[in-house]
Order: C-alpha cells, then sequence, then structure tokens
C-alpha cells in the first residue's frame, strides 16, 4: 500500500516536473531549430548522433577565438595565462559534472573513441596478457568492440561477451558465468545508442569488483540524458563525447580513478606529457599531463566546459522527468501505427526510439522523413551485432533530447504515416 | 514530377515489390557480392555468359527499394547483351545518377530506357550509392573470374 502510494507521489512529481520544463523557452538557445528543411521546419531527432548546440556554446567559441586564443601551459604572457586558465576551469567543470573526486581523473580526449583506444592502449597493452579475458556486451557500439578485439588479436586474450533478451535487456545471469579468474576486464555501455536501453552497470561493476576486475563505462550516451556520479557508480573508468553533451565536436573526457592513472603507461608521447627530456631519458609529468601529448583541443574543452554548464543549469532533475514524458508518449504514439515495430522496449530505457517497418527498408523511410524535415538516423548505428540479434539489416531511429516537443513526435507519426502511404505499406 | 515523387514512382515500387530475375542461378559463371557497410545493403549477383554474351542473370539479397529497384531493373536491361554494351550502360547510368541536379543536361535519360526511372537518385546524393550498388557488383562479376566482393566503399567518385 505504501509503496503504491509512494510510486503515485513519484509520478506526479515528475508530471510536475514536466510541466515546469518550459520547452518553448529552451528552444530559443538553439539557433539551428530555428531553420527550415525542405520547406519544413526542422525536427531534429538525431540527438544520440550528436546534440545541438546552444547560443552559449556558440559565443564561448567565438569568446575564446576573439580574445583569449593561445597556447596553455608554457607562456608566460598574459592571453597564454588566461587560455590556461580557462582550460583547466573546463577540467574543473567536468569533475564536478562526473562528481570525480579529483580533476587529476580527469584527461582531454577526442571523444568516447579515443577514450576507448587510450585505456585499450595503456592499461590494457600493460595489464591484458594471452589467455586473458575482456567482457562487453551485446548492445555495445563498435568503438567499445573493435578496440578490444585488437587487444586481443594483439596479446591472445579473449573477448567474451554479455547476451540480452529480446527487449534489449543484458542477462545478468549470464554476465555472472562469464566471469572467472581469466577475467581482467571490463568495458559496457551505460545507454545502448541503438536501443536505448538504460543497463545495470552498478550491479556489472559491483560484481566484477568482487573479483578485483577494473571496469570502463562508455557513457556517450547517457551524458546527455541522465546525472552520471562516478564514485557512486564506482566505475574505474568513464568515457563521454562533449557534441553529445550540446558541446563542440572533436573533444571528450576520460575519467580515470587515480590508482589506474597512475599506474598506467603514457598514451602518446610529446610535448606537454613529459617533465624532463634527455636524449637518454624522459620522466613523465603528473596526472592528468602524462596523458595529454601536445597541443589540446584547448577552444573545445573550454566549449565543452560551456555545454556543461548550459545542461547543469537545465538541470537533470527536469531533463530526465521531461524526457521522460516524450518517450511515453513517443511509445505509444509510434507503436500505434500499423506495421511498425519498436526495437528495444527495456523497463528502463532512454529517449531513443529505433524503428522498423515490416515491409520498407530504414533507409527509405529516412529519406521521405527528410522530405519532411525531420532528422533521424537510418542504419545499423554502429552496433551491427545488435542488429544481428534482432535480425535485422537497420532501423530508423528518433533519439530525443529535452529540447524535443511532443509535437515533434506528432511530426514523426505523421511522417511514418506518409512512408506508409508511398510504400502503400 | 520532381523530388519525393520521383524518387518514389511507381515503376520503381514496383520493381522494389516484385523485383525481376530475383533468383539465385545455380553453378553460375560468375557470382559477386555487392555490399554497402555503412548501410548493410547487401546483394549477391549471378551471371551465366555465353562467351561475351550475358545469358542468364539473376540476383538476391535485401536492402532498401532504391537499391532493390535498381538491381531489378538492371537485370532486365542487361540480359542478352554483350559484356560491352552492359559495361557501356553502367557509364551511361552512372553519368545519370551522379549527374549535377543543377545543370539542365538530363540528355542521356531517353537511351537509357526504364532505368532512366532513377534519375530522380541524383536529386539525393545519400541515395546514389543505393542505386549504383548492383551494377558495381555486375562490373566486379564481369572483369572477375568466379566469386568475387564489391563494397560501396571502393568508389571514390560517390562518396559524397
Amino acid at each position: 500500500m505504501m509503496k503504491t502510494q509512494s510510486q503515485s507521489a513519484v509520478a506526479e512529481a515528475e508530471n510536475t516536473a514536466a510541466a515546469l520544463f518550459d520547452v518553448q523557452r529552451i528552444r530559443e538557445d538553439f539557433p539551428i531549430l530555428k531553420q527550415k528543411v525542405h520547406g519544413k521546419p526542422l525536427v531534429y531527432l538525431d540527438n544520440a548522433a550528436t546534440s545541438q548546440k546552444p547560443q552559449a556554446v556558440i559565443d564561448t567559441l567565438t569568446r575564446y577565438y576573439v580574445g583569449q586564443n593561445a597556447n596553455i601551459h608554457r607562456g608566460v604572457h598574459y592571453l597564454s595565462e588566461i587560455a590556461t586558465y580557462e582550460y583547466e576551469k573546463a577540467r574543473g567543470k567536468v569533475k564536478l559534472f562526473l562528481n570525480a573526486a579529483d580533476s587529476r581523473e580527469i584527461i582531454f580526449v577526442r571523444g568516447t573513441t579515443e577514450g576507448i583506444n587510450l585505456v585499450k592502449d595503456t592499461y590494457g597493452r600493460k595489464f591484458i596478457g594471452k589467455d586473458d579475458e575482456i567482457i562487453i556486451s551485446a548492445m555495445e557500439h563498435h568503438s567499445n568492440i573493435v578496440p578490444w578485439q585488437l587487444l586481443c588479436e594483439e596479446k591472445g586474450a579473449k573477448l567474451r561477451v554479455i547476451p540480452m533478451n529480446d527487449r534489449g535487456e543484458l542477462l545478468l545471469d549470464e554476465y555472472e558465468k562469464l566471469l572467472n579468474e581469466h577475467t581482467k576486464f571490463v568495458s559496457v555501455v551505460y545507454v545502448s545508442n541503438s536501443l536505448g536501453t538504460i543497463n545495470p552497470i552498478k550491479k556489472i561493476i559491483q560484481r566484477a569488483h568482487e573479483r578485483g576486475i577494473p571496469v570502463l563505462i562508455d557513457g556517450a550516451q547517457v551524458a546527455s540524458h541522465l546525472k552520471v556520479d562516478v564514485q557512486n557508480l564506482d566505475c574505474d573508468f568513464f568515457v563521454f563525447s562533449g557534441h553529445k553533451v550540446f558541446g563542440p565536436t572533436g573533444i571528450g573526457a576520460l575519467y580515470g580513478k587515480t590508482k589506474y592513472l597512475e599506474q598506467m603507461p603514457p598514451y602518446q608521447g610529446g610535448g606537454d606529457m613529459i617533465s624532463s627530456v634527455t636524449f637518454e631519458k624522459t620522466t613523465y609529468n603528473v596526472l592528468p599531463y602524462k596523458f595529454e601529448a601536445g597541443t589540446p583541443n584547448i577552444a573545445d574543452v573550454i566549449g565543452m566546459g560551456a555545454g556543461i554548464d548550459y545542461v547543469t543549469t537545465v538541470g537533470f532533475d527536469a531533463i530526465t522527468a521531461y524526457e521522460k514524458e516524450l518517450l511515453k508518449y513517443a511509445t505509444e504514439v509510434l507503436s500505434g501505427i500499423e506495421g511498425v515495430r519498436i526495437i528495444g522496449t527495456a523497463e528502463e530505457k532512454a529517449a531513443v526510439v529505433s524503428l522498423v517497418f515490416d515491409s520498407v527498408h530504414a533507409h527509405d523511410v529516412g529519406t521521405i522523413l527528410d522530405n519532411e524535415g525531420i532528422a533521424v538516423r537510418t542504419g545499423h548505428h554502429c552496433t551491427q551485432p545488435v542488429m544481428q540479434r534482432f535480425g535485422i539489416p537497420a532501423t530508423a531511429r528518433a533519439s530525443f533530447a529535452f529540447y524535443n516537443t511532443m509535437e515533434e513526435v506528432d511530426a514523426l507519426a505523421r511522417g511514418l504515416r506518409k512512408v506508409k502511404e508511398i510504400f502503400g505499406a | 514530377m520532381s523530388g519525393l515523387n520521383e524518387l518514389y514512382q511507381e515503376l520503381i515500387l514496383d520493381h522494389n515489390k516484385n523485383p525481376r530475375n530475383f533468383k539465385k542461378i545455380e553453378n553460375a559463371d560468375k557470382l559477386v557480392e555487392g555490399y554497402n557497410p555503412l548501410c548493410g545493403d547487401h546483394y549477391t549477383i549471378y551471371v551465366n555468359m555465353a562467351g561475351d554474351l550475358i545469358k542468364d542473370i539473376g540476383f538476391q539479397g535485401a536492402g532498401c527499394a532504391i537499391s532493390k529497384a535498381s538491381a531489378s531493373m538492371m537485370t532486365t536491361a542487361v540480359k542478352g547483351i554483350t559484356k560491352k554494351e552492359a559495361e557501356e550502360l553502367f557509364t551511361k547510368f552512372h553519368a545519370l545518377v551522379t549527374r549535377d541536379v543543377h545543370d539542365d543536361n538530363e540528355a542521356n535519360i531517353e537511351e537509357l530506357g526504364c532505368l532512366g526511372a532513377l534519375a530522380g537518385v541524383a536529386e539525393f546524393p545519400a541515395r546514389i550509392k543505393c542505386a549504383s550498388l548492383a551494377w558495381h557488383a555486375l562490373h566486379g562479376a564481369l572483369n572477375s573470374e568466379g566469386k568475387a566482393v564489391v563494397s560501396t566503399e571502393d568508389s571514390e567518385k560517390e562518396k559524397k
């Protein structure tokens, strides 16, 4: 009885949050959303591929190049000090964003892909050897499959895969069976880009830690939807991309626990990552600089900081509640269209709806929707094993952000009906 | 007709729904797999030759309406012609679907017969590879012995 009451209270609170969320005002912050595509208002539903940028991020980039641009960590002049200050301030923002224990645990990388490759090339090469096993899941993006395959090939290690059920949920019992004395690393996605599934990563991490195995979380798809707390999750590594969190492309961050980062060899050699160099011997710089060779992507680091500021100001409580309503409405409306099937129906889902038609290929769906001004992603979403698991070649994926509206869901539904009309499906 | 209506015109939808020569040829002289790694479209083209003549051709596989209709129309167009004629047709077809739509030059449409129905693809750069996939596979088949694999990513010109 108590449970029912508290559940309805939660539902009420969520409705209130959604009602309080002024999506029209939010949309004003994103200039690109005002444009028309093929003469129709743009309906941007490809946020899992990349999110749009608020004016605040665009202004930050302009401000940097207009008045702050200089190289960092090496000049004594005014601009270099400003640029260094802004760059390191952004590191502090990422630290707070992920609730890391220390700013030194935040390493700037090009994005999620490079973050995973960094861990594979440093931790992986040093600590994973012949006949060792690495566990990933059945719903990984290619960027969390291929690096580990390369390592397995190089070292003679084995890749093991946590399977999933027909709803797109990982089978934790099977995961536990995979864990054994050979397991040296676990690398799992938090939110699936093609299915939307939110994985129970806290449990996955706990089980691995019971055996002293480190865990990397691919956070590319979670960072714009849910509040992330790396200390609470207790993950050992966490990676995400700035461009999916309303920041610029070409920048992301890797979080790693100090105890692991300190044991890891450098990733790339070059300037900034050393403390002294002679032709006989080089000693490496302290964390995080040991992993940041060369002039970094200064402007976009600062831009990513602005994206994080923006999303933090909107607030994850409001975002999560609103997106839940969006997902609920989209699922209801889209599953009501005859001939359309939703792939990925997990209990715990982010606002991603992957669709297939019985008789129309996703690419044709994408072209027709585009003609209506609606941007969705079509194809295998860099998750070919997921497509194989469901026996489909491709899906049309609508992935939402908090600036999307219920009306846009309606526009998508109209677009899908147009697909049916054209194909006589 | 323009844009979407031209792309998804009756003839194309018909070939998609009822593809011609959609068959496997047992013991075919030539067998080529054509695939687009970016979208997963995947077809196998079977060809039987009589000297230089394409005696029989069939295809199987799956992909979008444009790729399937194009494969189907291609089989009807090349069955019974010589290798050289088929290659010439491919060159013309390729020019048609990759032409600059802002130019008025659509002179080739007439001589391409039913293949001209795919002229609308040129307005959709993302779909050019769909339309040309089967043709690349056929080209591969005609210029190889036995089995081969052709990928759309091998064709630089279509990377837009």
